[in-house]
């Protein structure tokens, strides 16, 4: 019954999606006020309808109701309560309904924080975001429906895939696709400013603080799937290049252009179609994304002739949006490339520069992600590998940091190369002083890498912290100062020094990370990196749902005992499938990282030991860019507008000022 | 010109630049950088390169997986069931790596025509076959039990 009650509240939240997006698209476009606000109860109801249908999957989860396929397919009677929770969006249709679930939420965040926007802007806002609702509701309901019934139900479900039995796959889809499904709000705010034909700063001002939430959710979402693959996948990596992590990379690197973009918009009114442009392909990459993993493209070609329906309305979905967004941007673009002034010698420029380098990147990435697709569509069969991507994407990063340094220096509109240099220099020399210490000091292979990589990083963050001080250092004490400067001041100095930080983390584990594969029984020991690991034990273990072989591995350095670390190698029951679970020692400058390889016979094992310098801070370096992000978000320049919204007759002067 | 003017110059010229290189760059790391896939009968054939890397796979038959007692060395043959390979590996094999199973190896052939794999590949899912394994397979005119589904994240 309650199933059956989750697929009515999805065809109710098509309904409630349709009124969203017909009547205060028509209703603007006639100057209907009626029709118009008709948008925010039509989205607060479709909220929840979404709430009710996925409440319902979860149900079915929670009681193990095998008679709903998607269930069956992807539960069982064993699994923990939290993994039947997170087997919600372990596959396809449950994971599109996540999707859509979170849509809703950010359009209901729309409708809450919208009410100093001019009504018509809201209405068309809110309509296009309904529109993509429609889109996603009709694939769920036409080809993915997770709650259809199989007439003979097994007895028991098929286990959820193991490898996504973790806490780091309960959070990192929903973070992922928080991100993805927030850049629909950047894209409705960029469509509306199309069709009002009112593309100027207060929307870049509107479109700006959505823009960076989302990024923010995408940033955090991609560090978790980075930290996930590095313990889950059992051997220490954390970035394979895989269609999978690029199909998230894409939209991340455009978005980073955007909101660069968008600031320039804002304070200087320039790039105003580079920036529409940028919004209509940040939400492009991320269905891009979202289909691209879930359909198994990726896999094959095949995979999606496997299934014609879905192959076919996806593509016929993404053409609609693709298609549709850049024909009304070519429509109704404003004519001007440029449309204010700036120097060589600007922030514009630094700003332009990198969000092309950006965007070239992420092209880059696409290129190398789809080209297997295309190639085998033609009948070859070809893979392009992580030397591919390195080689391309390193080269463009090394100008990127350079002009970043100098672009969150520069003034706007013009500035002086004397004014940079008599305060840059001090940055100049000092990482190049760092690098030439780092390459003299540091010896293998990877030194030079490595020097420079530290190098662009101290850059970063010795202009960072030179502008920071240069901020700061006058006016009668250091807490008045410091608060007379935007939040969005400090966002952006923290983001930057974040960025850093993983570059850091970046060279340095990739440099000097070392590994040793052997064979070990009880009592063996081995050296590496200064470490001396001792394999003491191996037993056996039963958990809930799959039986164990867990080492025991103490790790000496010299005399002194460092840690003790344990491994498992997993066999899942339903599955029959093997798994590998690290045994990691966390640390700020190293991971001690083990993992169980295979039974060799003789009580024999083959185990994996890493060495990994820094690796932390690559996750570290995302949370800074996420907080700085958050800090830009709450900047008192958003937050007065909401304040000043609550007085009606403001709200009337801010919908005036907005008109052109 | 008048500076507007110029500075769109400027900056379509900065863009095209940029393009440039970048495609550059790209075309050059794709040359070097593109893994062919191979099947055990194109390699018999002869199709495959001798001087640089490639991809094979196939299904590891049973009975053929042979370790060394002091290292991690390990030799093993795949099949397409047409032709046969003998592939040499060093290291600690996947998870999903059995008798019988789909595998996909990147490495080089020896003048020998055996198959020296710097990686072997099994793909997180036990009903999941690499889709080359299985074209090739089909190929070969093996009726699949099932077509591959990944369900992997």
């Amino acid at each position: 019954m309650i199933p059956e009650l989750g697929h009515f509240a999805l065809i109710m939240a098509l309904c409630m999606a349709l009124v969203q997006a017909v009547f205060p698209l028509a209703g603007a476009a006639r100057g209907n006020v009626a029709w118009m606000s008709l948008a925010r109860p039509a989205a607060r109801v479709q909220l929840v309808f979404l709430l009710i249908t996925f409440s319902a999957l979860v149900h079915a989860f929670i009681v193990n109701d095998f008679s709903v396929a998607y269930v069956a397919r992807n539960s069982n009677t064993m699994l923990p309560l939290i993994y039947r929770i997170s087997a919600v969006w372990g596959a396809h249709e449950g994971s599109l309904l996540l999707w859509i679930l979170i849509l809703g939420l950010w359009t209901f965040a729309v409708t809450v924080f919208s009410h100093h926007l001019p009504e018509q802007f809201v209405a068309r806002v809110l309509g296009v975001m309904g529109l993509v609702s429609i889109g996603f509701l009709l694939f769920i309901l036409l080809t993915s429906n997770p709650f259809i019934r199989d007439a003979f139900p097994p007895p028991d479900g098929a286990d959820l895939n193991p490898l996504l039995q973790d806490l780091g796959l309960v959070i990192h889809p929903p973070m992922l696709y928080t991100g993805y499904v927030g850049f629909s709000v950047a894209f409705g705010f960029a469509i509306a400013a199309l069709l009002g034909g009112k593309l100027d700063m207060a929307w870049a001002r509107w479109s700006r603080p959505w823009t960076v939430m989302a990024w923010v959710f995408l940033t955090l979402g991609i560090a978790l799937g980075s930290w996930w693959a590095y313990y889950e996948l059992g051997w220490g990596g954390w970035w394979f290049w895989d269609p999978v992590e690029n199909a998230s990379f894409m939209p991340w690197l455009t978005g980073t252009a955007l909101i660069h973009s968008l600031a320039a918009t804002e304070k200087r009114g320039v790039f105003k179609n580079w920036t529409v442009l940028l919004a209509i392909c940040a939400f492009s990459l991320s269905l891009l994304g979202t289909f691209l993993v879930r359909s198994g493209v990726l896999t094959s070609v095949h995979a999606f002739a496997n299934d014609p329906a879905r192959g076919v309305f996806i593509l016929a979905l993404l053409g609609v949006v693709i298609g549709g967004s850049l024909a009304l941007y070519a429509w109704r673009a404003p004519g001007t490339f440029i449309s204010s002034s700036y120097g060589l010698f600007s922030r514009e420029m630094f700003l332009l520069v990198n969000s092309t380098l950006l965007t070239v990147a992420m092209g880059a990435v696409l290129l190398g992600t789809i080209y297997p697709l295309i190639i085998e569509t033609l009948g070859g069969k070809v893979s392009v590998g992580a030397p591919y991507f390195n080689s391309v994407f390193i080269p463009l990063m090394v100008p990127l940091v350079i002009v970043l340094g100098c672009g969150a220096w520069a003034r706007w509109k013009s500035d002086a190369w004397d004014r940079q240099w008599q305060h840059l220099r001090f940055a100049v020399f000092g990482s190049l002083i760092i690098g030439v210490l780092l390459a003299a000091m540091l010896d293998g292979a990877g030194a030079l890498r490595t020097a420079l990589g530290v190098a662009l990083a101290s850059w970063i963050i010795l202009s960072t912290g030179i502008l920071f001080y240069t901020r700061t250092r006058s006016g009668p004490d250091l807490l008045t100062t410091l608060k007379t400067h935007p939040r969005s001041f400090y966002g952006m100095c923290l983001a930057h020094v974040g960025f850093a930080i993983t570059i850091i983390g970046l060279v340095i584990t990739s440099n000097y990370s070392t590994d040793l594969h052997k064979r070990m029984k009880p009592g063996a020991r081995a050296e590496l990196a200064g470490y001396t690991f001792e394999l003491t034990d191996i037993h056996t273990i039963t958990g809930p749902n799959y039986d164990a072989t867990e080492a025991a591995i103490r790790v000496w350095r010299g005399a002194k005992i460092v840690t003790e670390l344990h491994t498992q190698k997993r066999i899942y029951r339903v599955r029959d499938m093997p798994m590998t679970e690290a045994g990691i020692r966390p640390g700020l400058t190293r991971d001690l990282y083990v993992s169980l390889g295979e039974p060799l016979g003789n009580g024999e094992w083959s185990v994996r030991l890493y060495y990994k310098p820094f690796v932390r801070w690559l996750w570290l370096g995302a949370l800074f860019m996420a907080c700085g992000g958050v800090l830009a978000v709450t900047d008192r320049r958003y937050r007065q507008i909401r304040l000043q919204a609550t007085d009606p007759q403001s709200v009337i002067v801010a919908g005036a000022t907005a008109k052109p | 010109m008048n500076p507007r003017r110029r500075k769109l110059m400027l900056s379509v010229t900065f863009i095209v630049l940029g393009m440039g290189v970048a495609t550059a760059l790209a075309l050059k790391a794709f040359q070097q950088n593109l893994l062919y896939f191979y099947s055990p009968v194109q390699v018999a054939a002869g199709e495959a390169p001798t001087t640089r890397p490639f991809r094979i796979g196939g299904l590891v038959v049973a009975g053929s997986v042979k370790r060394d007692v002091e290292s991690l060395a390990v030799r093993f043959v795949l099949t397409d069931t047409l032709r046969e390979i003998t592939v040499d590996y060093e290291g600690i094999l996947p998870d999903l790596f059995r008798e019988g199973q789909g595998i996909v190896a990147n490495g080089r052939l020896r003048p020998d025509g055996t198959f020296e794999a710097s990686e072997v590949l099994a793909k997180h899912d036990e009903n999941y076959m690499p889709p080359e394994v299985a074209d090739a397979l089909t190929a070969a005119g093996v009726q699949l039990p099932y077509r591959a589904k990944n369900t992997a994240p």
